[in-house]
């Protein structure tokens, strides 16, 4: 049986899944229950300064966007940090990890850009024998008003000295949290980086607006008549964090700072695809908000099922093994050709795809009398549009024209495998070096 | 020499051999990849599901299905099997419109439940498939124990037996394994001889020794058993029918329905199987609908089914009762057997319709009949040596008989009897055995 232990940045916990700083490992009670259910590590919810803590709405602090069947497929939600007086979280952050002592217990941590405020707390932290510190710069309502989370996140200034100031301050494994809600997430990692980070954790929630009430004009979440932006995450969010972890995975500036995954992470295999984009282990929040913590049973079955039959017996096995496939589009293969193909005897005839392509691509399908469809391979410019928005599985697929075949849409001959034509061999590119780049005679 | 559904008499092939493949294939058809994602999307992973509490023996039935909708159908089977070894049998044959289904929040908000058995045979298949054995021996204990009887009962004992590490002797009176899974259960809810095919799969396990032919009370003694082995777990079932009592009782062609069946189920050739022209089942539970569309599947033209008390009485199921009638089956409740009437083989039954009480109103009718099932219940063989609670072998716990060193469970013993149960109790007197021997 796959070995599905993971060791990142030096804390150590039985499987890659830990419930990210959010509601679900707000309090004692939470993580304990979390635990039993078999998480393999909790990022404690946001605490602040010490002092009158900060206060939530109560009115609702979530807005939703659901599937058909009510499956929630976006959540936003405009909670600020923990609610609960310090001494209070950290008397139970001290019990809980002392209890559970092959967990992963990580603070997160959120006061004003001052290096004494950062020092006090650490000290406080210090003392619970927790693993390590989470800095979450990406909040991005209430606090980011306030000066903190996401408005330090923005600026990668900011990010690189809170990061030497908590090094500076404690001998605690730290981990940087990014806000999403930047243009480009490389830059505040950088700064992390420079800063002394062990690690980068993305991502938090993207501002967003879920939906508006149009009897009362107002968005919502309503708070008496009025309502404000919150913080987007749940499945819908997941695309947006896997490009920001690939990003930081794979510029040579960034590669190899650990990164801890967040984002829309429900199943196994989503932690699988943020890991194989060189994440090191994956957070959730929104899945076990919507369906309580024993789904990590089956993040754990499936996980160790998948490595099994891939042959990987520890999760360091694939880590990162998606990074180099990702790379920019002026590298892709230019003479890589496919058709699309309908299996007739998978077809039922609904004609979206020719609705799909006829209206909005490139009429490359042809429909008969008897609503038979089939592909023009002379107009098809292998766009992928039939195959996604056919509702048959498996039903429309890309095969690959060999070399020597003729695109009818072009007229060209595929060349050989290892004769490749990127955009910066391609005739066409007025930026292209003359002397490299080759001509196919379309 | 073919014949129709109106050749009179008790004659074979009513149907051709084509038609009758096609009446016994599959009932509900194996949900492919495609519709069981759909209908697991469905399961709103409920907290302390209703469904899994719902499940004699207690199946994670979120998690499964969870398991399924992710993509890893193993690890579901895996899930099921932990709980239930037969799970591939019981996701075939438990009346789920009354146990799990039955309390899907989504059958109670919308009467349309999330589709578990289909599901949970969608997952264990696909285990099975495979030819994936997921658990493993524990070291030997050197500990000894008999089981009596291989049905569902005996098999679910001796699996967790042999896994917990002791050695296992399974003494089964019949010529194969599998009890009622293999004699008993309608033909079109284990096809394509899955009843064998399980018990083969589960003997994986090692450590468990099939001795076939050998009868308690004939071959083997209770006492004998006792002396040679640590632990004795009896799933010897029910042994015997109930008579109707009546006039004409011994004339030809009145069968108890659970030989008809038993001997359906042995053949291999439909088409030789003979069966009557004017059916009458006698009985309102699971084996008189299983004896009544098995008939009409077979080509007898008139199948009636008669009930003594009325039809919301019936133990059958409501949708057992609807697949009899859409099969063509005339379910009569209010209505008892008087007497058989014949000249050395059956021909017609007379009836008496009932008042409320079950009690004849004195008015009476008769029916043609060239075979007449008996469907009125099992009996249970009385064993030497065990105390019995009036009707069955009578236990306390986890299947502790009155008997030091003997654990009973299964139909033999109190409870509904369902193959669902009898995995239940073989597999919590196991535990309980396992905890007596090493604790
Ligand atoms: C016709 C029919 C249809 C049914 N359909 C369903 C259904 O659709 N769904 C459902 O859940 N349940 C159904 N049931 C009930 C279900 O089959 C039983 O509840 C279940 O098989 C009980 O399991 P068991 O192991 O206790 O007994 P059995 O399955 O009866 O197994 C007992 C085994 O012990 C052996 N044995 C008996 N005496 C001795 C002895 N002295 N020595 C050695 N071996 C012995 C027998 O040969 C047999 O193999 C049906 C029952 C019948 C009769
Ligand atoms: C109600 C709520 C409160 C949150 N509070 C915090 C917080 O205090 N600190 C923090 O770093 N992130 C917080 N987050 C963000 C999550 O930790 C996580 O980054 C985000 O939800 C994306 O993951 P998901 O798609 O699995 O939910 C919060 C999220 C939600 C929904
Ligand atoms: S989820 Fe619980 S706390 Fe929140 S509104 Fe509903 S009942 Fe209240
Ligand atoms: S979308 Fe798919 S199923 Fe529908 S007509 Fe096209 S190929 Fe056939
Ligand atoms: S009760 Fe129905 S919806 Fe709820 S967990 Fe069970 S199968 Fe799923």
């Amino acid at each position: 049986m796959a070995d599905l232990t993971t060791d990142f940045v030096g804390i150590k916990s039985p499987n890659p899944f830990w419930l990210a700083s959010a509601p679900p490992t707000d309090k004692e009670y939470n993580v304990r229950r979390a635990f039993e259910a078999g998480w393999g590590g909790v990022v404690w919810k946001t605490l602040g300064e010490e002092g009158p803590p900060v206060v939530n709405v109560s009115g609702p602090r979530y807005g939703a966007i659901w599937g058909a069947d009510r499956r929630l497929l976006g959540l936003n939600n405009i909670e600020l940090i923990t609610d609960r007086p310090l001494q209070t979280n950290l008397d139970e952050i001290k019990r809980v990890k002392a209890d559970y002592p092959d967990r992963a217990v990580v603070v997160s941590l959120m006061v004003p850009l001052d290096e004494d405020a950062w020092r006090k707390i650490l000290d406080r932290v210090g003392e619970t024998g927790a693993d390590g510190v989470e800095l979450n710069f990406g909040c991005p309502h209430g606090m980011a008003e306030r000066g903190m989370g996401s408005a330090v996140g923005q600026v990668p200034e900011y990010v690189g000295q809170i990061t030497q100031w908590v090094k500076k301050h404690s001998d605690l494994p730290c981990i940087v949290k990014l806000t999403p809600n930047i243009t480009d997430i490389r830059q505040p990692a950088l700064a992390a980086k420079q800063g002394g980070a062990d690690a980068v954790s993305m991502i938090n929630t993207i501002n967003s607006i879920t939906s508006v009430n149009l009897d009362a004009m107002c968005p919502e979440p309503m708070i008496d008549g009025l309502g404000t932006h919150g913080g987007y995450c749940g499945p819908a969010v997941k695309p947006i964090a896997m490009n920001m972890v690939a990003e930081v995975a794979r510029w040579e500036k960034t590669a190899g700072i650990p990164i801890s995954a967040i984002g829309g992470i429900s199943t196994w295999r989503d932690a699988a695809e943020f890991m194989a984009l060189g994440a090191g282990n994956a957070q959730v929040c929104t899945a076990a908000m919507t369906y309580g913590f024993r789904i990590v049973k089956e993040m754990c079955s499936g996980m160790s099922q998948w490595m099994d039959e891939k042959g990987y017996t520890k999760t360091s096995d694939f880590i990162g093994m998606a990074t180099p496939r990702v790379t920019d589009w002026q590298h892709l293969n230019l003479d890589y050709v496919t058709k699309a193909e309908i299996d007739q005897d998978l077809c039922i005839s609904c004609g979206r795809c020719f609705a799909a392509c006829e209206d909005t691509s490139h009429q490359a399908i042809a429909m008969s009398e008897d609503r038979t469809f089939t592909v023009k391979d002379d107009e098809c410019v292998a766009c992928n549009l039939c195959v996604n928005v056919c509702p048959v599985e498996g039903c429309i697929t890309m095969r690959r024209l060999e070399p020597g075949e003729t695109d009818l849409r072009t007229g060209m001959t595929i060349p050989a495998e290892d004769d490749k034509r990127t955009w910066l061999e391609h005739p066409n590119n007025p930026m292209g070096d003359p002397l490299t780049c080759i001509s196919r005679g379309q | 020499m073919t014949h129709s559904p109106q050749t009179p008499g008790v004659v074979a092939e009513r149907l051709q051999a084509p038609a009758l493949a096609d009446n016994f294939s599959d009932l509900h058809p194996p949900l492919d990849a495609h519709e069981a994602h759909v209908a697991a999307d469905r399961c709103y992973f409920c907290h302390d599901a209703p469904c899994m509490e719902a499940c004699p023996t207690d199946i994670d039935i979120p998690l499964f299905i969870r398991q399924i909708m992710t993509g890893t159908p193993e690890a579901a089977a895996k899930t099921i099997l932990e709980q239930n070894i037969l799970g591939g049998m019981c996701a075939r044959v438990c009346p789920t419109e009354t146990l799990c289904e039955e309390v899907c929040v989504r059958e109670v908000a919308e009467g349309e439940p999330v589709q578990i058995g289909r599901l949970q045979r969608y997952a264990t298949d696909t285990l099975m498939r495979a030819n994936v054995h997921p658990f493993k021996r524990a070291e030997p204990t050197g500990k000894r124990v008999a089981v009596v009887g291989a049905g569902p009962a005996g098999l679910s004992a001796a699996h967790r037996l042999a896994m917990h590490g002791h050695d296992v002797v399974i003494y089964e009176a019949k010529p194969k394994p599998g009890g009622l899974n293999e004699y008993g259960i309608a033909t079109y809810k284990t096809v394509d001889d899955f009843a064998a095919r399980e018990v083969d799969w589960l003997m994986q396990i090692g450590g468990i020794t099939m001795e076939l032919g050998k009868a308690l009370g004939s071959d083997i003694t209770l006492d004998g058993l006792a002396a040679d082995f640590d632990a004795v777990f009896l799933g010897i079932g029910l042994g015997n029918t109930n008579a109707l009592g009546i006039e004409g009782e011994e004339l030809g062609g009145v069968v108890d329905a659970v030989k008809f069946i038993a001997d359906l189920r042995q053949t291999d050739d439909l088409t030789k199987l003979p069966v009557g022209r004017n059916v009458v089942v006698i009985g309102g539970g699971m084996t008189a609908i299983d004896a009544a569309v098995q008939s009409k599947l077979l080509g007898a033209e008139n199948v009636t089914l008669v009930y003594r008390r009325s039809q919301d009485k019936m133990p059958a199921s409501e949708y057992e009762q609807h697949l009899a009638q859409s099969k063509g089956v005339h379910i009569m409740s209010g209505v008892a057997p008087v007497s058989l009437i014949g000249e050395g083989h059956v021909a017609a039954i007379e009836l008496a319709y009932t008042d409320e009480n079950a009690k004849p109103t004195g008015e009476t009718f008769t029916l043609p009949a060239d075979q007449v099932f008996k469907a009125i219940g099992q009996v249970f063989d009385e064993v030497a040596g065990l105390d019995t609670d009036g009707r069955k072998i009578k236990v306390t716990g986890a299947g502790r008989t009155s008997r030091a060193g003997v654990w009973a469970g299964g139909d033999c013993t109190a409870g509904e009897d369902l193959t669902v149960v009898a995995v239940s109790e073989g597999r919590d007197a196991a535990e309980d055995i396992h905890a007596s021997l090493m604790g």
